[in-house]
C-alpha cells in the first residue's frame, strides 16, 4: 500500500489546506484510491474552484431557455417541440503534448456531452490559437490538430461548420483547441444525469476501460514546464468509429423508456460521472468495479476510476430484467460492451469494491458539493491610453490592404475546413467561410446559425471591453446571417488564476460578457473553464471564446458575404469614428500592440443587429457581412474576393476622417451591406426608423477595389488571402 | 423504381442519400441493415458513403466481406443497378464488382470541396439526363480517393466505355491542375463492363438541392428513375 506522504499528496495537485479539508471529510486518512478521486474532483478542470464565484453572475435565463449551465450541455427552445443543446469545451493541454489525439478527442468528448442529453449532433465548430508562425513548433501542431478534428468529426459523419484561428506568439507554448458542438433534440425527449430510484442499476456501457488518459484533468489544472512533454501517456486515444456507434445505440436506446438517468465519462471517468449522478440525485453508488469492462489485466481501482479511456457512457436503468434486456439488445446490435457496475443505494455514499474487498468507501455530496472555492485575489487592469489616428502612421490603403489579407489572422482558413468534412448529413446552407454556419434543422424550413468569437489581443487591452465585444461580435455574426441570436456557450482561456492579474483578467472579461449578454438578451446556457494556460510563467492572451447561436425562421431568408452584382450599392451600418488602437491595421503594418480597444456601445448593437435582420428577411439585402478584424476595407475586400468573378467595389472615403482611420479603424457595431439600386430607398429609410447611422460608402463593380485614389485588383488580394497557409503549411494552392 | 440503400455501422451518407432518392422517386428507398442476408426484388442498390466499420484496415476491405455484400454481389451479377458512392465506390472495387483500387490521396489529406466532373459516358441508367461531355459540379469528401488500376486493364476499359466521370475545370478542360486526389487520367467513377454497376468518389447527393447551394446531383437520381420505372 502505498503511504500517502506530503509528497505523495503534492504529486496529485492537492494544496495542504484542501488535505486538511479531505482529512475532516473522510474523518481518516484516504487510502490512494480515495486521494486520487479527491484529486481529480477537486481539480479546477472538473471543480472549476477558482472562477465559481464568478461564473455565477452571468445571465443564464431567458423565455427560451430550456437547462442552463450545471449540466453536460445548455439547452434552448426553438419552437415546434424541437430544442438545440449545445456546448464549447477546451483540449488545450492534450493537445499540444499530442495534437493528432488531443484534437479528436476534444471532439469526441463535447460530441458526447451533447448526446448524452438526447440531442442527435448536428454541427461541429471549433476556435484555434497557435503561436507564431515562425515559432519551430506551429506548423506541427496546426498540421496535427486540423488532422485530429477532421479525423474523428468526418468518421463520426457530424458535419464541421465553421470556426476561426488565430496566431499569436503567446500561445506558442499552450496552443487552444475549443471544440463545440450543437445538437438537435425533441423538448419532450432530454435526458439529465440526476440519479433517481434506490435499487436501480448502474449500467457501463461504450468502450473498454484502459490505462490511458489517467489523470487528464489533474494535467489540465497545472501550468506546463520544460517537462510537459513527458506528460504524453496523460493524452487520450480516440476512436471515431466507437463514437459513432454509441450516437446510434444512445439514441436508438433513448427512443426506448429504459433510462432514468444518463452521463457520458469525459475529464475524470468513472470517477466524475458516477459521483455527478449520484451527487444530483441525492442518493449514493455500490459499485463493483470488476465488473467494469477492462481492456487490460491487472488494473487497480485506482486506475479504473482515474481513467479518462474514450467513448464511455454510464447511466442508471429502470428496475426489471426487462429494461436490461432491452437496453442490452441495442448495444449489442451496435457492438458495444455493456455490463451492470453497480446499484443505486441511500447511503449518500461511493463504495467501491475490487476483488471482493471494499477499496474505496467516500461521502458523495461532501466530496461533489463542497469542492473548494477560491475568492482569489485579483488587480484590476490597468488602463491603456487611446491612440489617436494622427499618432499612427499612414500607409497607402492598397498596399496596407494587401499585407492585410494575407496576414496569418485574416489569411483565407481553406487549406483547415477542407479538411473537415462540412456537408455530410446534408443540411449545411451556409458553409464556412461566412460569418455564421447556417445549418438547416432535418426536414423543415427552419436553420440554426453558429458562430464561435472572442478577439483576445481586445481582452488583454481591456478585458471588460474584449469580454463584452467578444459577445457583441458573436452576435453579429449570427445577425449577419439573419438569425436571431438565442443564446451562448463559453469558453473561458486564460493562465494561472493564482497570479492577481490573470484572476483581473478573468473577473473582468466575465463581467463584460455578463453585461452584453443582458443587454443583447443572449444568455450563457453552457461553458467551460480552462486556466493554467501558461508556459514557464508566460501566460496566454485571455482568451474567452464565444459559440453563439441564432435562429434563422426561413432558410431561405438568409444572407452572405460574396457580392452578388455590380453596379450595387454598398451601405454601411453603424457609426465610424476611426478607431485604431488594437487594431490589426497597428500590429501588422505599424508593428504596434498597443492602445485601449474599440469600445462596444450595446444599445446601438442591438439596434443595428434588430435592424439588419429585419433588412435580411424582407429580402432588401444582396449581401451582407460584419465588419471586425481589420476594418470596413477589409470586410469590402472579402466580400469582393468571394464573389464569383471577383466584383471589385469603388469607395468615397468622407473627408472628416484620416484615410487609415476609415479603411481600417475596428469600430465597432458595424456591417456592410449590397443593396441593389431599388431598394436602396428603402434600405435608408429602415435605418433611419431603427435609429441607426447608415452610409452609402461606393458601389459594386470593375475588378479592383478602389479607395483614395488608390487601387488594388481584386484577384491580387485573392490569390494573396487564399496564398498564405497553404504555402506556410508547405503546400501548393491546389486547383478550383 | 424500387431502391434499397445499404447501413453499415460506420455508414454516414446513408440518410443523405435516402432523401436525394426520395426526392426524385417520389418514396422511400428500403434501409438495409449490414447483417442481413436477403435482399427483395430491387431495380437499385446504394452503397453509401461514410466508413462502413471505421475503416481503420484498407476503406471498404471489411464491409466487403460482410453478409449483405454477398447478396449485394449476387444482386449485380443478375443485373440489380448498383450505385456505390465514396466509401460505397471503394467497397465496390474491394469487392471485386468494379476494376481498379482508391488510395490516399496524393497530398495524403482528407479534402472536402466541390469539384467540376465531365460526364464521359453519358448513355447509360445513371447519366440519361445528360449529353456526352456536359460538366456537373459535385462535392467530394474522401481521403482515400486516388484511383488506380493497372494501363492495360485501364485501355480496355477506356475501350468500352467504362469512364464515368473526369475531374476537369468549370469549362471542362482535363488536367492535372484540377485533379483534386492524383486519380490516374483524373478519373471520378467507373462503370462495370455492362455498365450497371457505378462507382464514383463524389457525392451527387450533396448537392440535389437548390438551397444547398446547385442540383446537379439530382439529375443523376432523376437518370435512374426515368431509365428503371
Amino acid at each position: 500500500m502505498t503511504k500517502i506522504s506530503p509528497d505523495v499528496i503534492a504529486q496529485h495537485g492537492i494544496k495542504p489546506d484542501e488535505y486538511a479539508k479531505i482529512l475532516e471529510i473522510m474523518g481518516r486518512e484516504p487510502n490512494l484510491t480515495e486521494l486520487g478521486i479527491f484529486s481529480v474532483m477537486w481539480s479546477e478542470h472538473c471543480s472549476y474552484k477558482s472562477s465559481k464565484k464568478w461564473l455565477k453572475t452571468l445571465p443564464t435565463k431567458a423565455p427560451w431557455v430550456i437547462c442552463g449551465p450545471g449540466e453536460n450541455a445548455g439547452i434552448i427552445d426553438i419552437g415546434d417541440g424541437q430544442a438545440i443543446v449545445f456546448k464549447m469545451e477546451s483540449h488545450n493541454h492534450p493537445s499540444f503534448i499530442e495534437p493528432y489525439q488531443g484534437a479528436a478527442t476534444g471532439v469526441g468528448g463535447i460530441l458526447r456531452d451533447v448526446f448524452t442529453m438526447g440531442a442527435r449532433p448536428i454541427a461541429n465548430m471549433n476556435a484555434l490559437r497557435f503561436g507564431d508562425p515562425s515559432h519551430p513548433k506551429t506548423r506541427h501542431l496546426v498540421a496535427g490538430v486540423v488532422a485530429g478534428i477532421g479525423g474523428y468529426g468526418n468518421c463520426v459523419g457530424v458535419p464541421t461548420v465553421g470556426g476561426e484561428t488565430n496566431f499569436h506568439p503567446s500561445y506558442n507554448g499552450n496552443i487552444l483547441v475549443n471544440a463545440m458542438t450543437v445538437g438537435l433534440a425533441d423538448k419532450d425527449k432530454i435526458f439529465y444525469s440526476a440519479a433517481a430510484g434506490i435499487g436501480n442499476p448502474v449500467v457501463y456501457f461504450g468502450s473498454k476501460t484502459g490505462r490511458d488518459g489517467i489523470h487528464g484533468a489533474t494535467m489540465a489544472s497545472a501550468e506546463f514546464d520544460e517537462k510537459s512533454e513527458e506528460k504524453r501517456p496523460t493524452v487520450q486515444v480516440g476512436d471515431p468509429f466507437t463514437e459513432k456507434l454509441l450516437i446510434e445505440a444512445c439514441l436508438e436506446l433513448m427512443a426506448t423508456d429504459v433510462i432514468v438517468a444518463i452521463q457520458d465519462m469525459g475529464a475524470a471517468g468513472l470517477t466524475s460521472s458516477s459521483f455527478e449522478m449520484a451527487s444530483k440525485g441525492g442518493l449514493g453508488i455500490e459499485m463493483d468495479l470488476d465488473t467494469v469492462p477492462m481492456r487490460e489485466e491487472g488494473m487497480s481501482a485506482y486506475e479504473i476510476m482515474l481513467s479518462e479511456s474514450q467513448e464511455r457512457m454510464l447511466m442508471v436503468l429502470k428496475p426489471g430484467p426487462e429494461a436490461e434486456a432491452k437496453a442490452k439488445a441495442i448495444m449489442d446490435k451496435w457492438e458495444l460492451d455493456f455490463a451492470v457496475v453497480g446499484v443505486l443505494t441511500d447511503t449518500g455514499r461511493m463504495v467501491l469494491k475490487r476483488h471482493g474487498e471494499v477499496v474505496a468507501d467516500l461521502p458523495i455530496d461532501p466530496l461533489a458539493l463542497a469542492s473548494p472555492e477560491y475568492d482569489r485575489p485579483w488587480t484590476a487592469p490597468v488602463k491603456r491610453p487611446v491612440v489617436e489616428a494622427k499618432d499612427v502612421e499612414l500607409v497607402c490603403p492598397a498596399e496596407a490592404l494587401k499585407t492585410l489579407v494575407a496576414c496569418p489572422d485574416l489569411a483565407s482558413k481553406r487549406w483547415i475546413y477542407s479538411q473537415y468534412d462540412h456537408m455530410v448529413m446534408g443540411d449545411t446552407v451556409g458553409r464556412p467561410g461566412g460569418d455564421a454556419a447556417l445549418v438547416r434543422i432535418h426536414g423543415t424550413d427552419k436553420a440554426v446559425g453558429i458562430t464561435t468569437d472572442v478577439t483576445p489581443r481586445y481582452v488583454l487591452a481591456d478585458p471588460y471591453e474584449g469580454g463584452r465585444q467578444a459577445v457583441a461580435e458573436a452576435y453579429r455574426n449570427l445577425s449577419a446571417v439573419g438569425a436571431l441570436p438565442m443564446a451562448i456557450t463559453d469558453n473561458l482561456n486564460f493562465g494561472n488564476p493564482e497570479k492577481p492579474e490573470i484572476m483581473g483578467q478573468i473577473v473582468e472579461a466575465i463581467r463584460g460578457m455578463g453585461q452584453a449578454c443582458k443587454e443583447l438578451d443572449f444568455p450563457v446556457v453552457s461553458g467551460n473553464v480552462s486556466l493554467y494556460n501558461e508556459t514557464q510563467g508566460a501566460a496566454i492572451l485571455p482568451t474567452p471564446a464565444v459559440g453563439g447561436v441564432g435562429l434563422l425562421e426561413d432558410v431561405g431568408k438568409s444572407a452572405t458575404v460574396p457580392f452578388k452584382s455590380a453596379g450595387s450599392s454598398i451601405v454601411l451600418i453603424g457609426e465610424t469614428k476611426g478607431w485604431l488602437g488594437s487594431s490589426l491595421y497597428l500590429r501588422e503594418i505599424c508593428k504596434r500592440e498597443d492602445g485601449a480597444p474599440p469600445p462596444v456601445a450595446l444599445h446601438r448593437e442591438r439596434r443595428a443587429g434588430e435592424l439588419v435582420r429585419q433588412l435580411i428577411g424582407d429580402g432588401l439585402v444582396q449581401a451582407c457581412h460584419d465588419v471586425s478584424d481589420g476594418g470596413l476595407l477589409v470586410a469590402v475586400a472579402e466580400m469582393s474576393m468571394a464573389s464569383e468573378g471577383h466584383i471589385g467595389a469603388q469607395l468615397d472615403a468622407p473627408s472628416n476622417l484620416p484615410l487609415h482611420a476609415w479603411c481600417f479603424g475596428e469600430d465597432q457595431g458595424r456591417y456592410i451591406l449590397e443593396v441593389s439600386d431599388n431598394d436602396l430607398a428603402s434600405v435608408l429609410e429602415e435605418a433611419v426608423e431603427h435609429d441607426t447611422t447608415v452610409r452609402v460608402i461606393g458601389k459594386t463593380g470593375g475588378h479592383v477595389i478602389s479607395v483614395g485614389g488608390r487601387a488594388v485588383p481584386v484577384h491580387e488580394l485573392a490569390e494573396a488571402n487564399e496564398g498564405w497557409l497553404p504555402a506556410y503549411m508547405g503546400e501548393e494552392m491546389s486547383g478550383h | 423504381m424500387k431502391a434499397a440503400v445499404i447501413v453499415f455501422p460506420g455508414s454516414n451518407c446513408d440518410r443523405d442519400v435516402a432523401v436525394a432518392l426520395e426526392a426524385s422517386m417520389g418514396s422511400k428507398p428500403l434501409m438495409v441493415w449490414h447483417r442481413d442476408t436477403q435482399l427483395p426484388d430491387l431495380d437499385l442498390i446504394v452503397v453509401p458513403g461514410g466508413f462502413s466499420y471505421g475503416d481503420y484496415l484498407r476503406c471498404g476491405a471489411m464491409a466487403a466481406h460482410s453478409p449483405i455484400m454477398r447478396e449485394v454481389k449476387a444482386k449485380a451479377e443478375k443485373g440489380t443497378r448498383v450505385l456505390g458512392i465514396c466509401n460505397g465506390f471503394q467497397i465496390l472495387t474491394e469487392t471485386g464488382l468494379l476494376p481498379g483500387v482508391l488510395m490516399r490521396n496524393r497530398n495524403l489529406k482528407f479534402i472536402c470541396k466541390d469539384v467540376y466532373l465531365r460526364v464521359e459516358n453519358a448513355g447509360t441508367d445513371f447519366t440519361a439526363k445528360h449529353k456526352l461531355g456536359d460538366v456537373v459540379r459535385y462535392p467530394i469528401a474522401h481521403a482515400e480517393g486516388n484511383y488506380f488500376v493497372e494501363p492495360e486493364t485501364f485501355r480496355a476499359m477506356e475501350g468500352q466505355g467504362q469512364v464515368a466521370f473526369r475531374y476537369c475545370s468549370k469549362s471542362g478542360e482535363v488536367s492535372d491542375a484540377v485533379n483534386p486526389n492524383g486519380a490516374l487520367s483524373n478519373v471520378a467513377g467507373v462503370y462495370n463492363d455492362k455498365k450497371t454497376v457505378l462507382g464514383l468518389m463524389p457525392h451527387p447527393e450533396r448537392l440535389a438541392e437548390d438551397l444547398l447551394g446547385g442540383k446537379d446531383g439530382k439529375a443523376m437520381f432523376d437518370s435512374l428513375v426515368e431509365a428503371l420505372s
